[in-house]
């Protein structure tokens, strides 16, 4: 789902479009790729390899509860790199191409 | 412990319940009067900031399912009460990256605006509303259906008159106030939900040294190493579990009331916001559930739980009796009536805008209907939406409605969330495709769970099923997606090519919004 090149009709700030709105889904389908192997990574190894989750790693933590909670954090982590590539690059571009 | 106080409340309690529906009524009144344009109705006035509307948004998802439903998960089976609570979140930052920019600045009140904007409008616009309602009707009938056996159970009342009472109290909301009194009532009590659980984790874990692991091990030796590890009670087979994962971190991004919430903030940068705070409410919500969870199961114990209600539904609300006494059980029962009726507002009203925004104003009257028609309509449709979730909640008692949220989630993932992302991001999507994906995804998820485990097992009673999977996204997201691709390659589409580069802009750069005619006044003086 790639965006295509611009089209021959298109001047330049069409272009510079073009290349924003390509550069933004790149970002969001890595982050979408990296949050979807986060995520069944964790469910497989529930799936195939229970025992090794069950694992008691130090008194009251077994290693699914250690990776429960490090699922959850990185998925606010994930969230916050977006939001600060959107504020720190994304944003100045878009008020760029607004004037 | 007198646990017959559940469902025998006592003046507390009661006096806590009519306490929150006179707030819900106070706060519908106020919003009635900044509620005359179909704009107001639907989508707040944009008046919503970031963080508000990043705890209402959390507020739709910390339902009474996920905090009486998961924290009973927890307390029965331990660790697997965790993997539906991660389910859940993990679909955020999919809406996040993929749709609630461009959902903001392409759409007026429902995604459908995004699908059908470079499009032919009544074929786009028909498929969506099918892909809306099926997804809000059977989200909405687990809820009512839940609803009225909680409520039964906490305060005693009957089953239908409860059902009667969250469909009148949310009808009245929603008629006077639209979408800025649902959205305040979401945001309070998401406050007081957050803020109740978090002070019940804290004292709960004041009995174990502050330490979260001591509290672990403590269950560990009452009940079993288990509990500590995956069970068998949430996922079974290896592809249920990657099927479940789907529907789950997919059909958020799909979900009719989310989408819906990301019009009621001014901007995209807003709509960002909103899905950040969101996430980190919701994360933070299901790590305290999990505590919660091991709380009742060791305070309580799971004998106790299963005693007064054989789910674990109740293993939150007696963990508060139990530390607190009757007033936090007073207090932590209103909360999940309060969490009923916001979530079953905010689905009845994306409900009622598909039918009235949708269907009646962009398909019946081509989009051409005066502002004073379109906000009789959606009131209307709103008061038959509302009328059919309190007749559809009723019609049910007794009925096993668990698979509904499941086969919401499937549909959601299936049906809207493909045409949404092809819709924003391909510019080869054509009209018939966009109508091609949508029906596939619904029609496949509909007839798979049917001859699913799901239904014929666990409804049916039959020994097996033709369909191995208990969730069908695995099959019916890319069914949807390949029908979309075929569909949209063979019908080829010049115009709403042509319209991408018009879309595009409007996406990344925002509308070119005309003046608003009358400024409104700010929502609240704590607003920015």
């Amino acid at each position: 789902m790639a965006t295509e090149p611009a089209p021959p009709e298109g001047d330049d700030d069409v272009r510079a479009l073009d290349v924003l709105a390509a550069k933004r889904l790149k970002v969001g389908l890595t982050l979408t790729a990296v949050m979807l192997v986060v995520y069944f990574g964790f469910i497989l190894l529930i799936a195939f390899d229970k025992s090794l989750l069950a694992r008691i790693l130090t008194d009251g933590l077994s290693l699914g509860i250690l990776l429960g909670v490090l699922v959850v954090l990185a998925t606010w982590v994930l969230t916050w790199i977006y939001v600060g590539w959107a504020n720190r690059v994304y944003e100045p571009e878009v008020r760029r191409l607004r004037r | 412990m007198n646990l017959a106080a559940v469902g025998e409340p006592d003046a507390l309690a009661i006096s806590f319940f009519i306490l929150f529906i006179v707030v819900a009524l106070g706060i519908s009144y106020w919003a009635a009067r900044r509620t005359r344009t179909a704009e107001q109705f639907y989508a707040a006035g944009h008046s919503i900031t970031g963080f508000q509307n990043g705890l209402a948004l959390a507020g739709d998802y910390m339902s009474a399912a996920s905090f009486l439903g998961i924290a009973g998960l927890v307390a029965l089976y331990g660790f697997d009460g965790l993997i539906y609570s991660i389910g859940f979140l993990v679909g955020w930052p999919i809406v996040l990256y993929l749709i609630a920019e461009p959902l903001r600045n392409l759409g007026k009140y429902t995604f459908a605006d995004v699908v059908a904007f470079r499009m032919r409008q009544t074929p786009v616009r028909l498929a969506a509303a099918i892909g809306t309602l099926s997804v809000v009707i059977f989200y909405l009938i687990a809820q009512m259906v839940g609803a009225g056996s909680l409520i039964k159970l906490m305060f005693g009342l009957d089953y239908a008159l409860a059902v009667l009472i969250v469909g009148v109290v949310m009808i009245t909301l929603l008629l006077l106030g639209g979408m800025i009194a649902t959205t305040w009532v979401q945001i309070i009590k998401a406050v007081l939900l957050l803020g109740g659980a978090l002070v019940l984790a804290i004292w709960t874990l004041s009995k174990f040294n502050f330490n979260p692991l001591d509290l672990f091990d403590r269950a560990a030796d009452e009940n079993g190493k288990e509990v500590l590890g995956p069970g068998d009670k949430v996922v079974t087979g290896s592809w249920d579990a990657v099927s479940l994962g789907i529907a789950l971190m997919f059909g958020t991004a799909g979900l009719p009331h989310i989408l819906m919430r990301f019009y009621t903030v001014p901007d995209s940068q807003a709509a960002r916001s909103s899905v950040n705070w969101a996430t980190f409410f919701i994360g933070a919500f299901y790590l305290i559930t999990f505590i919660l969870g091991f709380g009742a199961m060791t305070l309580v114990g799971q004998e106790a739980i299963t005693d007064v209600e054989a789910g674990g539904n109740m293993a939150a609300p007696l963990l508060a009796q139990e530390l607190g006494g009757q007033p936090f059980l007073g207090f932590i029962a209103a909360v999940a009536f309060a969490t009923i009726l916001a979530v079953v507002a905010g689905l009845t009203l994306a409900g009622a805008a598909a039918l009235s925004h949708d269907l009646w104003v962009n398909v019946v009257r081509s989009g051409e209907a005066p502002e004073r028609e379109q906000l009789r309509v959606a009131r209307i449709a709103t008061l038959f939406m509302g009328a059919a979730a309190i007749a559809l909640g009723i019609a049910l008692e007794g009925q096993n409605v668990a698979f509904m949220v499941g086969l919401a989630f499937a549909i959601a993932a299936s049906a809207n969330f493909p045409a949404l992302l092809m819709a924003i991001f391909w510019r080869r999507f054509t009209t018939w495709g966009a109508v091609a994906s949508i029906l596939t995804g619904a029609i496949s998820a509909l007839v798979l769970i049917y001859i699913s485990p799901t239904i014929q097992v666990d409804v049916f009673d039959k020994a097996e099923a033709v369909f191995p999977l208990k969730n069908p996204a695995l099959i019916s997201m890319p069914l949807a997606f390949a029908a979309g691709i075929i569909v949209s390659l063979v019908t080829r589409e010049r115009d709403a090519e042509r319209k991408f580069i018009e879309a595009e802009r409007q996406i990344h750069l925002g509308a070119a919004r005309p003046p608003t005619p009358e400024p409104t006044p700010p929502v609240l003086p704590a607003d920015r």
